[in-house]
């Protein structure tokens, strides 16, 4: 079989070694119902989770009594939102602030919200996808209950400047959540300095297991539950804990806690080889994302004049993986809400190709993702009937 | 996700390419959509000698403009006037549903070129009497 390149690990990740291993035992072992507390395989199971629910609170800077584990991070943004909606109904407050580029299960979940009578802002970006402080500080309202912006972004990979946000909903006094999925082991996150009352986690981007998560909950903060029922993780989020998954994602957070500094100074310095290494070799692309404020594994640049599912499907015969966000990837009409918002007319967004390193990529890696996406852009550019940005931006 | 056949026109495309004196020149749908198709006809005889495509567009696309090339050529204009968008994707083994619009795009990219053949020539062809080319603006993506 001939190498692959997997660069989609915003997607996902390959699960770590160790992390599969420690899951392992939780099957056939060590299987106890962590409820069952009245014999030892049952406790067991309680230690195991206790001990991971350490783990993950000391990642970032919480106390464990207030961390609670999710799905996934689709869980936790739902349960963010419509925990903390409805636990303001008829209490004045209905008012929430976003951003125009979350991810769709923070945007769809206020679109579901607006249906009870939520009333929702979702804040500008710039081009470089960077919320404006003074546009959020003037949308607060007496009847703001929640701000909810992600700490990075999936696409284009911006970090916001989150402690300077928790800063404005402190003085405030408005909640802040915050979905960290993709800043999980890539940036420092720290819920006391940077202010956070409530953080979304997943496992699967950090070289865990798919399906678990976690959300950070402050102490005091007023949440209804979400998935009602039993009474574990006390009493705010029922059913059975996948305590295999539990292990595996605290494992997951263990491996990425003890590398940080050297894990994401080795991908950022990649990361700056490639996107100079497209920017040399492609003429008429665009970087979408900030130069710097960016997570260490995106590189995510338009094509001009080409569009991206034709360029994914030409990587796939060389091996190489990676996502576009044209509209023609996603079966909706348009291109990515991302992308449009940092103002991307929608010929170059249809044009756009997200790849993100993971700890496996090469040097020599990047050198040959580049000449081949020199060679695809290329021979798209000649079949193209768009030869300029005349032809683009022509309506 | 594609066919064989989708694949085969995707990674090796028949008719690539532009033409210069063309007789009929047809471009159809916009860079908002994500789709741009441009047909380049040469007609002696009313017959299509050779064609010519370029395409801004998916995977898909640019397989249904190959493939509708390949399906006109040689043919005369009344038989390429009848091509439609289901005899692309038959001819293709099947397109996804949200990859169907595709295939009319490459429809009304050969009737874009045989109209503009018409009016260049003066010549009636039969089924485009009331041919109303595009107009960009009033497109609505897929
Ligand atoms: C920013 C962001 N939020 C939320 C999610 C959803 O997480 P999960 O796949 O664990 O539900 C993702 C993953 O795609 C993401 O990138």
């Amino acid at each position: 079989m001939s190498k692959k390149f997997y660069l989609d690990n915003a997607a996902t990740t390959r699960v770590k070694k160790e992390v599969i291993d420690e899951m392992l035992k939780y099957f056939d072992e060590k299987y106890g119902n962590p409820s069952s507390q009245l014999y030892e395989l049952g406790r067991r199971s309680k230690e195991a989770i206790d001990n991971a629910r350490k783990i993950v609170a000391d990642f970032i800077n919480a106390d464990e009594k207030e961390i609670y584990f999710t799905a996934g991070g689709s869980e936790s943004d739902n349960w963010a939102l419509k925990g903390v909606a409805f636990a303001n109904f008829n209490k004045g407050k209905n008012h929430i602030i976003t951003t125009k580029i979350e991810h769709h299960a923070v945007l769809h979940t206020c679109e579901y919200l607006e249906k009870f009578g939520v009333k929702t802002t979702y804040l500008d970006v710039d081009k470089y996808g960077m919320i404006d402080l003074e546009q959020l500080k003037e949308a607060i309202t007496p009847e703001t209950m929640l701000i909810s912006i992600m700490f990075a972004n999936n696409e284009i990979g911006t970090i916001q400047p989150i402690e300077q946000i928790g800063e404005i909903a402190k003085e405030h006094g408005v909640l802040l959540h915050v979905d960290a999925v993709q800043a999980m082991g890539a940036v420092k996150i720290d819920v006391k300095k940077q202010h956070i009352d409530l953080l979304s986690m997943s496992a699967h981007k950090l070289g865990g297991p798919k399906g678990i998560g976690g959300m950070f909950i402050r102490k005091g903060v007023k949440i209804d539950n979400l998935i009602h029922g039993g009474g574990q993780e006390r009493g705010k989020r029922a059913g059975t804990e996948g305590v295999q998954n539990i292990v595996g994602f605290a494992k997951a957070v263990e491996l990425a806690s003890k590398d940080f500094d050297a894990h994401v100074k080795k991908l950022t310095s990649l990361r700056n080889k490639f996107i100079e290494g497209i920017k040399n070799n492609i003429p008429d692309v665009i970087l979408n994302g900030h130069p710097t404020m960016r997570l260490p594994n995106n590189v995510n640049f338009s094509y001009k004049y080409v569009e991206g599912e034709s360029i994914l499907l030409l990587l796939d015969m060389d091996g190489i993986s990676a996502s576009s966000g044209s509209a023609c990837t996603s079966g909706s009409l348009d291109p990515s809400h991302v992308l449009l918002a940092t103002g991307l007319d929608h010929g170059t967004a249809h044009g756009s190709i997200r790849f993100t390193i993971g700890e496996e990529t090469t040097e020599e890696d990047i050198s040959f993702v580049v000449q081949t996406m020199k060679g695809i852009v290329e021979r798209l550019r000649m079949m193209s009937p768009i030869k300029n940005d005349e032809d683009l931006y022509k309506k | 996700m594609y066919t064989e056949a989708v694949m085969d026109h995707f990674r090796n495309p028949r008719n690539v390419g532009s033409m210069e004196n063309a007789d009929g020149v047809g471009q159809v749908g916009n860079p908002k959509c994500g789709d741009i198709m441009k047909i380049y006809l040469k007609i002696n005889d009313e017959t299509i000698e050779d064609v010519k495509f370029e395409t801004f567009g998916c995977g898909s696309a640019i397989a249904s403009s190959s493939m509708a090339t390949e399906l006109i050529k040689g043919k005369s204009i009344n038989e390429a006037v009848e091509l439609t968008n289901k005899a692309v994707v038959e001819a293709l083994g099947g397109l996804p549903p949200v990859k169907v619009h595709c295939s009319v795009l490459a429809e009304q990219a050969v009737k874009s070129a045989l109209f503009d053949y018409a009016q260049k020539t003066g010549k009636v062809i039969k089924g485009l009497e009331n041919y109303e080319p595009i107009d960009d603006d009033d497109i609505h993506c897929h």
